[in-house]
Order: structure tokens, then sequence, then C-alpha cells
């Protein structure tokens, strides 16, 4: 086919600006919606352009035309082919009353199985530290290890001062930080087929295993759960989720039992795993706000009792959050976890 | 099979090419992101500096958090409001797209980025990197999680044709018909090689010269037979140097000028 160059330019430039007009208004309006004219058109000159790349692939003397034509066909492309549903504006308190617990519950096992690695951490760090109490030195960080349960709570009992005067937002702001980078990072160990993620997940639990068996063998179970749980009973689920989230991602790169393509697999998932992390990035933020406000006073300051009963409002709410929260079927049509 | 370029083939039957980036200038994109994250954060220390004069534990607090939002937070802005470029991506010229050509979505940037503290193991990105070497697309493991690769728009310098052909007659353009069906047979690959051969004329021992352009002069006559009168004196390199005229520039006038302006 022999093609003259000037008169295939001439020709073809109107339909290549218009397309090129056309994707630069899609691409800066990501909520545009085309009227059925306007699609029709767009696709009318996607066709026309690819069909104009087809017969300029052929010639050597267009270098430039030919790699302008491939940027348009390949913008139109993802335009003409997509799927996938347009993201829209984000409604904040939809996402979270709504969206949020129903992809958790939607992949309910693998926070099971994060659970259930946890408790297994557990189990093996209260066992190291009732048989072998010198493990204590390995498996209590922050210097915990350092001092018996019995001698911690009497000093933190008999403190006059505030000892967070004055740091008590940096020390906010520290632990919140801390705990979204291990829980991101416990998500992104994932993409080690899940060993990344069950390890982080089984020390964690060895941690809070030997750390309870120490308190309790000591007597202290009350300080224990008031200094825990107001802030555990959030930042502990957190890091479940996160858990969640990385085994989600294991599982769909090993793609047991799953016919579909390894692309697939990982595209069906990631936008549950975004979900997941950014619903443990809020609730982390609140366990950073009560650990610094509150988990670190211990009586006379503020007795045991009230901290436990704030801790277990927090469990209950959270566990009816999660279980229950957007379950009614949701009357917008568009919503797709309805 | 590691390859430089991505093929998309559409359901119409088309097929378009995407450059893909390497490891090497990944990793200097990245540091000039880091470089302007750097300079962020200097910019907001000076603010909190003054903010510490009422209240110094809060501006500690928002420092941290700051760093925070924005070490996480600036691949993913920049990414989904520049259309798959951050700074230092734009400086070199990459850009984040979809594996298949889709439209890149807000899930497939949050994964990408997040999937950092992974690739950035132990050091500089060090699994990244070697995820992205073996890879076939050159892929670190937020981008195999994301499913989405990283281009490569090169600025090509056009070459100085005018001064490469010196204004000489070129036989070959009295035959017009000819000259067509010459750029018809001639594929871009097959183009591209004449050009270099010439622009890379004086790189190359005289004799292994002499034996190259007679060997790439053959390989253009077996293509279209031009009359005998049309190549009677014309050397084999003069001869490559009219094939190369015919091939990139449209009736005297470089054609790649006026694809520019399309």
């Amino acid at each position: 086919m022999i093609v003259d160059l000037q008169r295939f330019i001439a020709t073809g430039r109107p339909f290549w600006t218009e397309l090129e007009r056309m994707l630069d208004r899609l691409e800066a309006e990501p909520d545009l919606r085309m009227t059925l004219p306007q699609l029709q058109l767009f696709h009318q000159l996607y066709e026309r352009t690819a069909a104009d790349l087809a017969k300029i692939t052929t010639l050597s003397s267009e270098p430039e035309t030919r790699r302008y034509l491939e940027n348009l066909v390949a913008r139109s492309y993802g335009e003409i082919h997509e799927t996938r549903a347009q993201q829209r504006r984000i409604f904040p308190l939809q996402w979270f009353f709504q969206t949020l617990p129903r992809t958790f519950r939607r992949h309910v096992r693998a926070f099971y199985l994060s659970v259930a690695i946890t408790l297994a951490g557990c189990a093996f760090g209260g066992l190291a530290t009732t048989f072998d109490p010198d493990s204590r030195h390995v498996t209590m960080p922050f210097g915990h290890d350092q001092l018996r349960p019995r001698e911690r709570v009497e000093q933190e009992e008999s403190r006059t001062e505030n000892r967070l005067a004055g740091h008590r937002s940096s020390f906010s702001a520290y632990l919140m930080t801390h705990n979204i980078k291990v829980s991101v990072f416990t998500l992104a160990l994932g993409m080690t087929w899940g060993v990344g993620t069950i390890f982080m997940l089984f020390y964690n639990g060895v941690i809070l295993g030997a750390i309870s068996v120490d308190y309790i063998a000591d007597g202290q179970l009350k300080f224990l759960l008031g200094w825990l749980m107001p802030h555990g009973v959030v930042e502990i689920p957190a890091i479940l989720i996160a858990g969640q989230a990385g085994l989600m991602l294991a599982r769909a790169l090993i793609g047991r039992g799953s016919r579909a393509s390894l692309r697939t697999r990982l595209r069906e998932i990631s936008g549950d795993v975004v979900t997941l992390i950014f619903g443990v990035g809020v609730l982390l933020v609140w366990a950073g706000f009560v650990e610094a406000f509150l988990s670190q006073y211990h009586e006379p300051v503020i007795p045991y009792s009230a901290k436990i009963a704030f801790g277990s409002v927090e469990l209950v709410l959270l566990s009816v959050f999660l279980a229950k929260s957007g379950s009614r079927p949701d009357p917008s049509p568009e919503n797709p976890d309805a | 099979m590691k390859t430089s370029m991505l093929f998309i083939r559409t359901p119409e039957g088309i097929v378009f090419s995407q450059l893909l980036a390497g490891p090497v200038t990944r990793f200097f994109a990245w540091f000039i992101d880091q470089l302007c994250i750097t300079a962020a954060m200097m910019l907001l220390g000076t603010a909190f500096n003054l903010l510490a004069l009422i209240g110094g534990n809060v501006a500690t607090a928002l420092y941290i958090i700051s760093y925070f939002v924005i070490s996480i937070g600036y691949g993913i802005f920049f990414e989904w409001s520049r259309r798959g470029q951050t700074i230092g991506k734009k400086l070199f010229r990459l850009r984040v797209v979809d594996v298949e050509g889709m439209r890149l979505q807000f899930n497939q940037i949050v994964v990408r980025n997040l999937l950092r503290f992974v690739d950035s193991l132990p050091l500089f990105y060090f699994v990244g990197g070697a995820t992205c070497w073996f890879n076939s697309q050159c892929q670190r493991l937020g981008d195999i999680a994301a499913n989405t690769i990283v281009i490569r728009n090169p600025r090509r310098a056009e070459p100085d044709l005018d001064q490469l052909l010196a204004g000489k007659y070129n036989s070959l353009r009295q035959y017009p018909h000819l000259a067509a069906r010459l750029r018809q047979r001639v594929s871009p690959t097959e183009a591209d090689v004449a050009l270099q051969a010439l622009l890379r004329r004086e790189a190359f021992d005289s004799v292994a010269r002499v034996e190259l352009f007679g060997d790439l002069a053959a390989h253009f006559r077996a293509k279209v037979d031009f009359p005998a009168e049309a190549l009677d004196g014309v050397a084999d390199e003069q001869y490559l140097r009219n094939v190369v005229d015919v091939l990139y520039r449209a009736h005297g006038k470089p054609a790649t000028e006026k694809a520019v302006s399309v």
C-alpha cells in the first residue's frame, strides 16, 4: 500500500485533534460523564485514529506521527475498554460506616486466619515466659523485661509527677505513625506469599502473650487490663485487619483454587485491600490518641475500673461496627456493596 | 523473556507499544522525589519552628504527622493528580500506567505506593530493584501487586539530516513512484539502521565501513529495482544517503518537522 503522506496527515489531522481534545477533557475532569452522542463521537474518533495508526505502522518515514498516534490510541484504549467502575467523589461517612465494614465481612475468613496466627503467637509467648523466664529478654521489647510487673505497678502508682506532661501530643503522633507503619508493613509483606505477614502477626502475638502471662502470673491482671484495654481493643484488631489485608494479597498471589490469571486475581482484591488499610489507619489514629492521653495514666489518677469500662465499651462498639454496620441493603443501585 | 517494550493489541487488532523504564532510570527519578520530600520537610520544619514559639509540643506532633503523610502521600498525590507522574518521573519522562493499557485507578496507585515498604528493603530499594531487574516487564513488587508498569517517553534528538545529506543530487527522486514504493517497503527498523549507520560513519574502521555500507546498499537495492541510470556511478555509501533522504524527507522537506506540527 502506497500512502501519500501529506494527504494522509492533512486528512487525519482534524480527527486526531478532536480526539486529543476529548481525551484532555476526560483526563482533566474525572467526574465527567459523556452524553450518548459524545460517546458515539469518541468511539468513532478512536476507531478512525486506530485505523490510521495501522496504516502508518508499515511506513518507515513518519516515526513522530506514528508515536503521536500510538499515544492517542493508548490513551483512548484505556477510556474505551475500561470496565471497572469509575471512581467518583468520596463520601467519608458512607465509606466508613458502609464500605469498610462490608469489605471486612467479605474477607472475614482471612481475618479469622489472622486472629489464629496471632493467638498461636500469644500461646507461644505465654508458654515461653512460663517455662523459660529468661526468654522475657527476647519476647518483651520496649524495656518491659527490665522490671518485674509488680515493681512497675508500684512505680506507676507512686508517681507524683506527670511524666508525659508537655509531650502527650508528640507521643500520640509518634504512636499513630509508628503503628500505621507497622500495619502497612504487615500488609505489604503479603507479597512474600504471606510468609512476612504471618511472621509479623505471630511476633505481635508472642509479645502480647509474653507480657500478659508475665503480668497475670505476678498478680497484676487489673493493672494489665487497665493499661492495655483502652487502646489495645482498637489497636490490636487494627493490626489484625492489616494482617487480613496482607493474607488477601498473599492468597491472590498464590491463586490456589482459582482459574483466574494473577493479574485478574490481584485486580479483584486491590480495591478491598486499600479500603481495609485506610480503615486500619483511622482506627490507629484513635488508638494513638487514647494510648497517649488515657492508657498511660494509672491509679490513683484514673481508676482501673473506669479504664476497663472504657475499653469494654470500645470493644463492644468496634465489634458491632465490624459485624453489623452497613449490613442493611443500600437503596442506591450504583452501590456495588449493596 | 525480558523486553524493553510492552506491546498491547486492542480488540480491533491494532498494536501499540510502550517503552518500559529500567531500574536505573527509575532509581534516579526516585532520588529526585526524595530530594523534593526533603525540601518540603525543610520548609515545613521552618514553619513548625515558628509555631513552636506558641506551642512546642503541638508543633513537634504536627511535624511528625506531616513527615509521615508527605513521605507516604507524595507519590500517591502526584501519581493520581498528574496522571502517573511524580516530579522525578516527569523530569526523567517516566509515567506509571496500567499494565493492560487501562485507565489508572486510585486503588492501583495506593497499592503500588504502600508496597514501597517492602520494595525499599533492606536499603535503597534493593528488593524492588532486584525484582525489577528480573521481571520481564521491569515491575517491582508494588507494580506487580497493583498491575502497573512504568513507561518511558524519551525525547529523541532529531538527526541533522541537512548536514548528513549535504544537499547532494539524489537520483532516486527522479522516480517518485519508485521512491514511494521504497518508503512503503522499508520497515521503521530498517530505516533506523540505515540512518544510524550514516550518523556513526566516523566510528567505523574504514574497511568495516565499506563492507557495512556495501551490505546495507545491497539490502536496500533488493527492495526496489530502480533503473540503471539512477544508480550509475553512485557508490554504496551515496546510495545509502539517497535512500535515507527518500525515507526521512518527504518532497525534500524533513518529514519529522511536519509530523511535529500535527
